[in-house]
């Protein structure tokens, strides 16, 4: 590509009235009699790490469902790159270059980190497993994102610590050309050093141009690397907007009640690109 | 803006932090494959060591246990007849039995399933192939009548497989309903509980049924084989080793390579020697390699193929260790588990026609009994080291354990204990399946485990 002086610098925010690459329209989805998201609109523009926030139940794990095509939405749309999609399966999703990082980290452990990089897209040559290629492939990945391996990657999942299973699960998301990253809880279950570094990692993802998605309980983290926030209220996006917008206060009270100081959330004068 | 993950060059400064995965020297050692890791011999030697102190000691019980089993029985049976070549030849033959159903128990135990069925299941299927050779009778040729046998037993572990992953019932269930099934057929089949099915040896098609653990090849043939089959290993080790060298991988060192191939052609050379050895009279001499010898290889290498180099083989072992994360990636489990279940039930047909060739069509229940039959084939699998709790576990193990159980039995037999025979045949092997499920959960909950969280 030519057109490096666009190269993601973090300068270049979706403010300006650039298309998100993903936007969702009054998304609504129920089970049952159960309505669980009220016409949820969301922009996930490239280059940026939007958190998403709420409380339990607010419907923060449907929306993300229904964006990695575990769910279909009752109604609205979703467009990416500009036009609009139907993601039907998880393999849509792929397809479409959007991954999904799950809490658990759907990683098997008796798998080396090859073996799992790779599940349901082995390479093959001449009918038979491709290894060699995998393995460099695989190899390559992790060192872009500076996952440094001395050891080996093919050492099984099982010898790995949770830092660096949620490396691995990261890196397997981003090793597809995707464009769309979603993080479900990704530091949930680590410590601070590990913390630290999976953070780094979901802005090495930014820096490379993904729209990354972060679900996130902990508010310290999603104010480190967020550039975005957008706050889920029992089933309703009640703020959205750049995080500059936001403190910790209002995040809380968005989260618990829906409105701040009473009031509804009002986007910035500048902040949103269209109405 | 032109969003190309591809374009970053990774030597981008950044001053954050790289994830190490480089762990505590023991914790690697103990779950990184040595093999994976030396550059050396020597600190291949080292790591392995380390590995087998660390809980994951691979194949190495069920060898010590076999010369445990030698050594036992050579001591305890009347004139010390145990390791006599004649003996040892026999229980090749007897045990390539358990090492084919224990290697058709492996698939299923990888998926973290078990078969139940797989006893009956085989003298089934060797109770149809030896039927559709006979003449008068349908008089099949023997490739038709073995086929026949694999594809229907097949139908029936698909069956089974359909059962367990559509409907999501315990395969336990479903299998010991199979099995309970099959061992009333072939009562029916067999026309009797003591029916027997007699192979004429002068019809060609029948003969060649019998000799697949009664034919013997000349010990010059024996010798050729083991060159092509060493020659095969080598050749292919030394490829797969250039290529990953070329390619900037890391590859096992060439001692080590070396090494492994001697080892192969040294235990080939033994076993052709110890069948090459007159075992009958001065008169009738018997000497050779059974073929059944050169057939188990051959299944030992399909199924190895297929579960370590084929897509299948690596799905089989993503549900075993993680079923989630294998739906996830896209995996149709459904798919798996019935062709696993079908293919475990195929290779279980063709230990059963084995089983017959072996006790001269003697499908009676006083030769064979379907439930010791699959307590052996899970014995054996699990003894060489396939765990339980799937995920874990090759073909080699099945047969490396067939070897175990072969020997205990034919040990059991030779001691001359009148009455307390069949009990003890029952029992030892249980016994050793106790040890070996505890090698299995120990192993599992110290360092080498591979389920550990």
């Amino acid at each position: 590509m030519t057109e490096t002086s666009e190269a993601p610098s973090g300068a270049s925010r979706a403010e300006d009235g650039v298309e998100p690459l993903l936007k969702l329209r009054g998304i609504d989805k129920h089970f049952g009699p159960v309505q669980a998201l009220y016409g949820v609109n969301l922009d996930l523009p490239a280059g940026q790490v939007t958190g998403l926030c709420g409380d339990n139940g607010a419907g923060k794990s449907v929306l993300t469902r229904c964006i990695a095509g575990a769910h279909q939405p009752d109604h609205g749309q979703i467009s990416f790159e500009g036009r609009p999609v139907h993601i039907r399966s998880t393999r849509d999703a792929a397809a479409l270059g959007i991954e999904t990082v799950y809490q658990d980290l759907a990683l098997a452990d008796n798998l080396d980190i090859v073996q799992n990089m790779f599940l349901g897209r082995e390479r093959l040559r001449r009918g038979l497993l491709d290894e060699d290629s995998m393995e460099k492939q695989a190899g390559e990945t992790l060192s872009t994102l500076r996952v440094t391996t001395v050891r080996s990657i093919r050492q099984p999942v099982a010898s790995l610590s949770g830092g660096q299973r949620q490396a691995v699960a990261v890196a397997k998301a981003v090793m597809w050309n995707s464009k769309v990253v979603l993080l479900d809880e990704p530091t949930a279950a680590l410590g601070v050093v590990q913390t630290r570094t999976v953070l780094d990692l979901i802005e090495r993802l930014r820096d490379r141009g993904l729209a990354v998605m972060v679900i996130s309980h902990n508010l310290n983290d999603v104010f480190e690397v967020a550039d975005r926030i957008a706050v889920l209220y029992l089933g309703r996006m009640v703020a959205e907007g750049p995080a500059a917008d936001f403190d910790r206060q209002s995040v809380v009270e968005y989260m618990t009640t829906g409105t701040f100081s009473g009031r509804p959330f009002e986007p910035a004068a500048s902040a949103t690109g269209e109405a | 803006m032109s969003a190309d993950a591809g374009e970053i060059p990774a030597e981008k400064a950044d001053a954050g932090t790289a994830v190490d995965l480089t762990l505590d020297p023991a914790a690697a050692a103990a779950d990184v494959p040595a093999e994976i890791r030396a550059q050396s011999l020597g600190q291949y030697l080292r790591d392995l060591r380390q590995q087998i102190r660390g809980g994951n000691s691979g194949v190495l019980p069920v060898i010590l246990g076999m010369v445990l089993v030698a050594i036992v029985f050579e001591i305890i049976t009347p004139e010390h007849a145990f390791l006599r070549p004649s003996n040892l030849v026999y229980i090749f033959a007897l045990s390539t039995v358990y090492m084919v159903l224990a290697m058709a128990e492996t698939v299923v135990l990888l998926l973290g399933e078990i078969d139940l069925s797989v006893g009956a299941v085989a003298m089934i299927g060797g109770v149809i192939a030896f039927k559709l050779v006979q003449q008068p009778g349908p008089g099949w040729p023997w490739w038709a009548a073995i086929l026949a046998a694999l594809v229907g037993c097949g139908a029936f572990g698909a069956l089974q497989g359909t059962v367990t992953a559509q409907l999501k019932i315990p395969s336990f269930v479903v299998t010991l309903a199979g099995f309970l099934l099959c061992s009333g057929i072939l009562i029916v089949v067999l026309g009797g509980a003591d029916g027997n099915v007699n192979l004429n040896t002068s019809v060609a098609s029948q003969r060649v049924i019998y000799d697949l653990v009664q034919g013997l090849l000349t010990p010059v043939v024996g010798w050729i084989v083991l060159a092509v089959v060493v020659a095969a290993a080598g050749i292919n080790m030394w490829l797969r080793a250039a290529a990953r060298r070329r390619q900037r991988l890391v590859a096992p060192p060439a001692g080590l390579t070396a090494i492994r191939l001697a080892l192969v052609a040294l235990l080939g050379a033994a076993v052709v020697v110890l069948c090459s050895i007159n075992r009958g009279t001065l008169v009738v001499k018997v000497a050779g390699v059974p073929w059944v010898i050169p057939i188990v290889l051959v299944v030992l290498g399909g199924w190895t193929v297929l579960l370590s180099r084929t897509r299948f083989g690596r799905y089989v072992y993503a549900i075993g260790g993680n079923a989630e994360a294998a739906r996830r990636a896209g995996v149709r489990l459904p798919a798996i588990r019935i062709w696993s279940f079908a293919l475990c039930s195929a290779t279980a047909a063709l230990g059963g026609i084995l089983l017959g060739s072996f006790f001269f069509g003697e499908y009676s229940t006083n030769t064979a009994d379907p439930g010791q039959l699959v307590l052996y084939a899970v014995a054996a699998a699990v003894i060489g080291g396939v765990s339980l709790f799937g995920g874990r576990g090759k073909p080699l193990h099945g047969v490396l354990g067939g070897l175990l159980i072969g020997s205990i039995a034919y040990g059991v037999s030779l001691l001359n204990l009148g009455q307390y025979a069949p009990p003890l045949e029952y029992i030892l092997p249980g016994a050793v399946l106790i040890g070996a499920v505890l090698v299995d959960v120990l192993s599992r909950r110290g360092t080498g485990g591979v389920t550990r969280v």
